[in-house]
């Protein structure tokens, strides 16, 4: 007969055991069981890659795709428990800002390295996007998928109703002295709670309604792409000393620090919103300030085109949503910010040869015409650059030529590519959030940048 | 108490099958238990400790750097920043809770004896701390928050709560005080459950007041249970996180950049765990510190009722 107590022990000794099997067991992300896991964040564009998927599962019966998609925070912060805890994405979307630190960390696979993608072109893409995504060991860590510059959406009532002919936004100019006839429009399609203009004797900048310029908060995180990298830039300033793999921040030159100043002064004018008004950390963006009627237009990218052309207002009518180019600045020149995404097979991949086979097809001319058709970003293939603009032309009746033209014109500048990307944001967030707020001045960011200045010096 | 006949007292059983003790069952009862602690508690801290002395991104074997992480943590400023948010945060977010708590229980005790009434104190605890912060952040919202909505309709100026430096920190305070009140005073409601009501009737008879009966009576035999709420409270107030994850990410500049937050920051988006550990070793070595002067200050293991 098994006594009381001997019970008791087989149970523990059974538990132990349970526990030690399930400790060795784990889970593995990336399997080899002929499914490629592949992540990416952005929804909008998830259905144009599942076409994509579908038309590569055809042509290798062998191999299945599985696209998982999580928004922009998330994804980042379960990618890097993926690859802590070996649950990451045979492929993934991968980000200017982001790659450098993978390389860093050896979780990307050299795509040079592997057959399938060995033969990648760099003359096949639109010009600089494929030689963005090599490492400074000269190593290829990402296949172009697409590319992304910086233009103004408005609301088109809002135009009309302050007398404003679409056609004068296409030549606007700005200096940091006056704002030129750029600051001239904010100001006109800035209107206050008693539906004062901004630039009507009486207006109350503490009380406004209608901002003329949308504001995305500081931009310290992502070197202002979204917010004065565009004044920035056309002012003829230059985030780093070399791009990619600058070593030295230009934060403590005038170009920078009187653009700035003059940028956010359009706060204190009422022309843009303030740091409290748009919710700090939790900043809505551009699309839904104009969606609001809090500001009339703003500058955004080009992976928005969709999201604005959807826009409704309270009543369920869609807004009538217009683009012109980024103003043109004291170099005589616009500027935009060129930037693209690419994807990276990563280290963790048991079938590295397989995922090699699908980046080689998202890169390649048959997926990159399907998202092309799918309208939602332009991809990194001229001709599905084409295909983009037509649908955009076609089914949305929209210009996209003040994203376009910058590529043509050659004046876009690319993202600045470095090493400590993170340690970068994190040091840059919260001073450009305190210059922003008006807590310090445009000067403090002369600190900041022997900051950064510094963090190489400890790299090296 | 009925039973005047013991089944058979152990000591027969004893007898019968020789000499032996309980040890060995006992610690193969508490087994699991010491396995879990080992595992989960000891080794990570243990772990920690030795992280906090390398150079270490998780991906790559941690390389030995000796003090060099305690020296930059001495030398950055936004871990002293961060330490200072963190105290006022505990300071605003305990002082608040535990009067409010106090008060909470002695009325849930003193006034109503209906369990409802005394279940709907405890439900924001129910809520989860992510879903709280989420809450609130579109009631607090500064445009769209039914919050200012309410104040601008009262003809007042919008408080931008979780968007000014000076208004967040008291803001989230507010939001945990709400979330975690009525669990605390529910330990404290125990703890009043515990005073004997004769203590009461004898207060009654000489004719005290309900507020001088609490102030003579249950404030001080109270106390036993109100430093140990206050012990557990501070600790899990220091370690402030999701709060602030969801709501201010640290935000505006660093004015909510609390030590977990920050911590969490430097390992996770920044993989600088070694450094990360190194401020985990502080927090440690703080709130140890102030559990032992809390704990000696407020005589915790000693009751006045005895």
């Amino acid at each position: 007969m098994i006594t009381f107590r001997q019970r008791i022990r087989t149970a523990a000794v059974a538990l132990v055991t349970v526990t030690a099997l399930a400790a060795c067991g784990g889970t593995s992300g990336g399997s080899a069981n002929g499914t490629i896991e592949y992540w990416l964040w952005d929804s909008a564009q998830q259905p144009g890659y599942q076409k994509c998927a579908d038309a590569f599962e055809k042509q290798n019966p062998d191999l299945k795709i599985h696209i998982s998609q999580y928004g922009w925070d998330a994804y980042w912060s379960k990618l890097t428990a993926g690859f802590i805890a070996d649950t990451a994405p045979d492929v993934f979307t991968d980000h200017l800002s982001k790659f450098a630190q993978y390389v860093d960390l050896k979780v990307l696979r050299p795509l040079d390295d592997l057959a399938p993608t060995s033969d990648i072109k760099d003359g096949d893409y639109q010009e600089g996007l494929a030689e963005l995504w090599k490492g400074q060991d000269g190593k290829r860590y990402g296949a172009p998928k697409d590319w992304d510059t910086i233009a103004m959406f408005y609301d088109a009532a809002a135009l009309k109703a302050a007398g404003v002919d679409p056609a004068d936004l296409q030549s606007l100019t700005w200096n940091a002295q006056d704002g030129g006839t750029f600051e001239k429009l904010v100001a006109h399609l800035t209107i206050d709670t008693k539906g004062v203009r901004g630039d009507e004797p009486g207006f109350d900048r503490t009380s406004v309604k209608t901002h003329g310029l949308a504001s995305e908060g500081s931009g310290g995180g992502g070197w202002g792409q979204t917010q004065w990298s565009a004044f920035t830039g056309s002012a003829g300033w230059q985030a780093t000393d070399k791009n990619p793999w600058g070593t030295q921040f230009n934060l403590d030159q005038p170009e920078l620090q009187d653009t700035l100043s003059w940028y956010f002064g359009l706060v204190q004018k009422g022309y843009m919103a303030s740091y409290e008004e748009i919710g700090g950390a939790n900043a809505i963006g551009t699309d839904k300030q104009i969606q609001s009627g809090t500001a009339a237009m703003g500058l955004s990218g080009s992976w928005m085109i969709s999201t604005f052309t959807k826009l409704t207002d309270a009543a369920g009518k869609k807004l009538e949503i217009g683009l012109a180019p980024t103003p043109i600045g004291p170099s005589g020149k616009r500027a935009s910010m060129f930037n693209g995404l690419a994807d990276s097979v990563t280290t963790l991949s048991k079938q590295p040869e397989s995922a090699a086979k699908w980046v080689k097809f998202l890169s390649g001319a048959e997926c990159q015409n399907i998202v092309g058709q799918s309208g939602v970003v332009f991809p990194a293939r001229p001709a599905g650059t084409d295909l983009a603009i037509a649908y955009n032309k076609n089914e949305r009746k929209l210009d996209v030529t003040p994203f376009t033209q910058q590529v043509k014109d050659k004046t876009t500048f690319l993202f600045p590519v470095t090493t400590n990307a993170a340690d970068i944001a994190a040091l840059m967030a919260p001073r450009f959030d305190a210059v922003y707020i008006g807590s310090e001045p445009v000067g403090s960011l002369t600190k900041l940048n022997s900051q950064l200045n510094d963090l190489f010096k400890v790299a090296q | 108490m009925a039973t005047t006949i013991p089944a058979r007292p152990a000591r027969f059983r004893r007898a019968r099958n020789g000499p032996h003790d309980d040890t060995r069952l006992a610690l193969l009862f508490i087994l699991p238990a010491t396995i879990g602690f080992l595992v989960f508690l000891i080794w990570p801290t243990l772990r920690g400790i030795y992280l906090s002395f390398t150079k270490f991104n998780l991906l790559t074997p941690p390389e030995f750097n000796g003090l060099d992480n305690y020296v930059r943590m001495v030398q950055d400023p936004v871990f002293w920043n961060a330490m200072k948010v963190t105290l006022y945060y505990v300071v605003l977010n305990i002082g608040f809770q535990t009067v409010l708590a106090l008060v909470i229980a002695v009325m849930m005790q003193r006034l109503t004896q209906r369990t409802w009434l005394r279940g709907i104190v405890l439900t924001p605890f129910l809520v989860s701390n992510v879903v709280a912060a989420m809450v609130f952040l579109w009631i607090l919202d500064y445009q769209l928050g039914i919050a200012n909505n309410i104040i601008a309709g009262l003809g007042l100026e919008r408080i931008p709560f979780l968007s000014s430096e000076a208004w967040v920190i008291p803001t989230i305070a507010f939001i945990n005080v709400w979330r975690h009140v009525g669990y605390t005073a529910l330990l404290i409601f125990a703890g009043l459950q515990m005073i004997p009501e004769t203590v009461y009737e004898a207060g009654r008879i000489d004719g005290a007041s309900e507020v001088r009966m609490f102030r003579s009576i249950t404030v001080p035999l109270l106390r036993p249970i109100l430093s140990l709420v206050l012990i557990i409270t501070v600790v899990g107030s220091f370690q402030v996180f999701d709060t602030v994850a969801i709501a201010t990410r640290g935000g505006p500049v660093d004015s909510s950049r609390v030590l977990q937050y920050y911590i969490y920051e430097v390992a996770f988006s920044r993989f600088q765990f070694g450094y990360a550990s190194a401020m985990s070793v502080a927090l440690l070595v703080v709130l140890v510190i102030i559990t032992f002067v809390q704990y000696r200050l407020s005589r915790a293991e000693s009751s006045d009722l005895a």
